[in-house]
């Protein structure tokens, strides 16, 4: 362990998720695909349970007790999300329902009104396909470029035919992960981001997989719009969080239309409320928001600095214990610059196969192309089998992992 | 035998690792390849006729994937050899999966219809049969 303010205490934090109660398959059960989507802990669904109990009712129009208590849950959640990034203004923090519908937004209401014939959108070969795919239609839709950085065969991006994009093309938008789902790489963000802002680009930043392992603040990564899912961070399904700069959210066209979202509505016009009310259109994901903000306390409890540093103690652990296994291939950076992502293969047996034995041996993986097709191609495999650890696992998962994969042989041998 | 040693049992990894009819035909009457995104498994499949240009001559396949998709992909080369087009055209799934004989998981149908679901595409770009009913629950599939 890195020396750090706080050390993580992962089995004290495991009590607090009641999923482990159960055996699966009459095994332990070895939850190694938080990379997918996080289990919650009590903390969260104690909050929300309560809050449908005790607070529930429509917000912001309501007049009644009800009302204000569910408004003002809605509101406590979204300030707590602004401290979380450490974002200037509680009012750039949009809701959203995931990273995905964050990222589209941006897509469809800030490049969908920017771009043009002659304008470029960059991203990486790394992407996941939510910030992959929103920019590769916008930017055809709009007659712009869509450029991909390639993958070296480190499995690294490789920057360097940024300049050319350039000569080419006016970049308007950059936009990157800041963890990679599928093979965890951290990226140093940092000169991109300033590399973007020397074009006149904005610099979009998906940090769905980040947001859960380190530190995110949005202003020391200087980008200029982050996305974040709820369902990764110990939070809800259905809630995400966009934060954007103020001014370029101010001066952006709505994204979903309907009520809340209007400041009037006459037969002839209709004006736009104001942050972030202008792109929160119909009734909100109420308690998933409050259960985000739930999320985000036991985040800060458990020290985001100190869950960083786990992560990269059981990442270096699993890749001595992985490494050991017949046949098997290992993708991504070394343990110090990964989240707690380790994605392989073993040789001749195919990720579904291995997925649905290690499953019989309570061991839970994610088996596929991890919305990642770009980055599967580039390793030249049609899927991999992915393992990926949060601040509740255990050692002892990724031993259960180990011996499932000797088992997965035995099967195939 | 539990549900798991089945769903692996002898035969299926038999035909995985030696699979009945691997390979292409240069000149195949009817061709079409499938794939199934979630997962990642690939099959293509070629098709000769006979002389009467309607009986299955012979079936080829290639491609990866899990061992039910290639498993199945075997079994089925097997299966509809000497079948006409009309016939397998309308051959239902459940007599493949009998075949199979085992429990499979509505993601691992996916993997286990894959080769049939393509070989009836082939079929109907090269003949005009009907293709699959079941193509609509299958929507997942790439076939081209």
């Amino acid at each position: 362990m890195t020396a750090g303010p706080k050390k993580l205490d992962a089995r004290a934090l495991r009590a607090d998720f009641p999923i482990f109660l159960q055996e699966i398959h009459g095994k332990p059960l070895a939850y190694l695909d938080s990379a997918n989507s996080s289990q919650k802990p009590r903390q969260v669904l104690d909050t929300m349970t309560t809050f449908y109990e005790t607070s529930y009712a429509n917000v912001h129009r309501a007049v009644h007790v009800l009302g204000e208590r569910a408004t003002a849950g809605l509101e406590g959640a979204r300030e707590k999300v602004r401290a979380f990034l450490n974002a200037p203004d509680v009012r750039e923090v949009i809701f959203v329902r995931n990273a995905t519908e964050a990222l589209n937004l941006v897509a469809y209401s800030w490049a969908g009104n920017n771009l043009g014939p002659g304008d470029a959108v960059v991203v990486t070969q790394l992407e996941h396909h939510s910030n992959f795919v929103p920019w590769q239609y916008i930017a055809k839709r709009n007659g712009a470029e869509f450029r991909m950085l390639p993958l070296d065969d480190q499995g690294d991006v490789d920057y360097s035919g940024l300049d050319e994009v350039a000569q080419d093309c006016n970049v308007k938008v950059v936009a990157t992960n800041l963890v990679s789902n599928s093979l965890g790489t951290i990226a140093d963000l940092a000169p991109i981001v300033r590399w973007a802002h020397d074009q006149g680009a904005i610099f979009v930043c998906d940090a769905a997989q980040a947001a859960p392992h380190m530190r995110v603040d949005v202003q020391a990564l200087d980008c200029d719009f982050l996305a974040v899912s709820g369902h990764k961070m110990c939070g809800p399904s259905g809630i995400g969080a966009l934060w954007g700069r103020g001014d370029l959210l101010r001066a952006m066209e709505p994204f979903l239309l309907g009520g809340h979202m209007i400041s009037s509505v006459t037969y002839e016009k209709t004006t736009w409320g104001e942050l972030p009310h202008k792109f929160e259109a119909g009734t909100s994901p109420i308690v998933e928001a409050v259960g985000l903000g739930a999320a985000v306390d036991y985040l800060e409890a458990a020290g985001l600095d100190a869950i960083e540093a786990y992560e990269h103690e059981l990442v270096a652990y699993a890749l001595g214990r992985l490494g050991e296994i017949p046949g098997i291939t290992l993708y991504g950076p070394p343990a110090e610059r990964r989240a707690g992502i380790v994605s392989f293969n073993l040789d001749g047996i195919h990720p579904h196969d291995v997925a649905q034995i290690l499953d019989q041996e309570g061991v839970a993986i994610r088996a596929g192309h991890h919305c990642c097709q770009p980055v599967m191609q580039k390793l030249g495999v049609p899927a991999t089998n992915r393992a990926s650890f949060y601040l509740y696992t255990l050692p002892e998962e990724i031993d259960q992992l180990a011996e499932g994969l000797y088992a997965v042989h035995k099967v195939f041998a | 035998m539990n549900e798991f040693e089945q769903m692996y049992r002898e035969v299926i990894l038999d035909h995985y690792k030696n699979p009945r009819g691997h390979g292409t035909l240069e000149h195949a009457d009817a061709e079409a390849e499938g794939q199934n995104p979630l997962c990642g498994d690939e099959v293509s499949i070629y098709v000769a006729f006979g002389e009467d240009g309607e009986t299955i001559d012979e079936v080829k396949f290639s491609g990866r994937g899990c061992a039910i998709s290639q498993a199945a992909t075997s079994m089925l080369t097997e299966m509809v050899q000497g079948r006409t087009a009309t016939e397998v055209a309308v051959l239902d799934k459940d007599e493949l999966l009998a075949e199979i004989g085992i429990p499979l998981t509505p993601v691992r149908l996916k993997c286990a219809v894959l080769g049939l679901t393509t070989l009836k595409v082939a079929l109907h770009k090269a003949k005009g049969t009907p293709l699959p009913d079941g193509l609509a629950g299958f929507d997942e599939l790439e076939l081209t």
